[in-house]
């Protein structure tokens, strides 16, 4: 079988446009907090200067919410730098704990769009793997996507990892079940790209709400 | 003049409720879609100000059920993107010179707000 370039660079495209532009719009967020929150100390000084009574804690309370706002920036920003550098190099040993972390966080806006609550269950031994960390992380936002909108508003979809032989399973669960009917085509051509050069599998189960990603601890070239 | 202001972002609205309220505007908030439809039930609002991406609704499709429940409220957008898209699909909507880019300017969001509802005011 043939795989699909085309399908994967396309996807691969897509999926970096689509988490750049919502990091650039959370920052866009918290730019406009910090700016509604310095605007208001300035209102609060214009007011103080015609006669109204300048409280030192109301100050206090904006600069905390400012310099909370800026460590959420931070964090992003750290968020988008670790994405960038995922296209670094063709392939090397990732730890999957990271790369899942990675792609929940970059997932938070679409989740909240959704009011879908996406966890990641704890991993107590580390798992690393060799492999293409953009690719993989590409895959796994299709997967999360699907799953996120096949659990529907107010349901859960946890994530979990676990290391089977010379292979991982990288499961995502909908513990609440199913609120679509599993009928998108699913996965797609850009999945099954993805998963190919990945030398993986993916499958669905609709009976225990459940998309399971496996993966061999090793890719070869 | 009421004022409902819709985004995602709680201590953005809560914040510039805050502000329009020096400025003699009173201002209510909500966070989601289904808040503003149940505000808008209950209360008159003259205008409201809508993320044009807001949780499980688009702001364009808020706009149409607030104005089913309200007629004569008006609407002013606002987008963190920016992007050509959200600004045809804002524009179309509301007007392009009722579609604002975060971070706000309170100055240019009073002057489209008096535009809006033919009003004057709303200094400190």
């Amino acid at each position: 079988m043939t795989i699909d370039l085309n399908a994967a660079f396309e996807s691969g495209l897509q999926y970096f446009g689509k988490m750049t532009a919502s990091i650039s719009h959370e920052i866009k967020n918290v730019l406009a907090i910090i700016n509604e929150n310095a605007g208001l100390m300035e209102d609060l000084v214009l007011m103080a200067n015609k006669g109204r009574p300048l409280e030192p804690e109301r100050l206090t309370t904006l600069a905390g919410k400012i310099i909370s706002q800026i460590q959420r920036a931070d964090g992003i920003i750290l968020n988008m730098n670790t994405f960038a550098h995922s296209v670094d190099e063709f392939q090397k040993r990732i730890d999957i704990t990271e790369t899942l972390t990675l792609v929940v966080s970059l997932s938070n806006r679409f989740a909240s769009m959704r009011g879908v609550a996406v966890e990641l269950a704890p991993i107590h031994n580390p798992i690393r793997i060799n492999t293409n960390q953009f690719l993989l992380e590409n895959i796994v936002w299709l997967c999360l996507d699907y799953a996120m909108d096949e659990a529907g508003h107010g349901k859960r979809v946890v994530l979990n990892a676990e290391k089977v032989d010379n292979a991982i399973a990288i499961r995502f669960a909908m513990p609440e079940g199913v609120t679509g009917d599993f009928s998108r085509i699913f996965p797609g051509k850009r999945e099954e790209a993805l998963v190919e050069i990945l030398a993986g599998d993916l499958s669905t189960h609709r009976d225990r709400g459940e998309i399971v990603l496996t993966l061999p601890t090793e890719i070869k070239n | 003049m009421r004022i409902l202001l819709v985004d995602d972002e709680e201590e953005l609205v809560a914040t510039l409720a805050e502000r329009l309220a020096m400025r003699g505007i009173d201002a209510d908030w909500v966070t989601n879609g289904e808040d503003a439809i149940l505000k808008a039930e209950t209360e008159s609002y003259d205008l409201s100000v809508l993320d044009v991406k807001i949780p499980r609704i688009s702001g364009i499709n808020l706009k149409r059920e607030l104005e089913k429940r309200n007629p004569h409220m008006k609407f002013i957008f606002m987008t963190g993107h920016g992007s050509e898209a959200d600004y045809k699909a804002g524009s179309e909507e509301a007007g392009s010179e009722f579609y604002l880019i975060k971070p706000l300017d309170i100055r240019l969001l009073i002057e489209k707000i008096n535009t809006a509802l033919n009003s004057v005011g709303g200094s400190i």
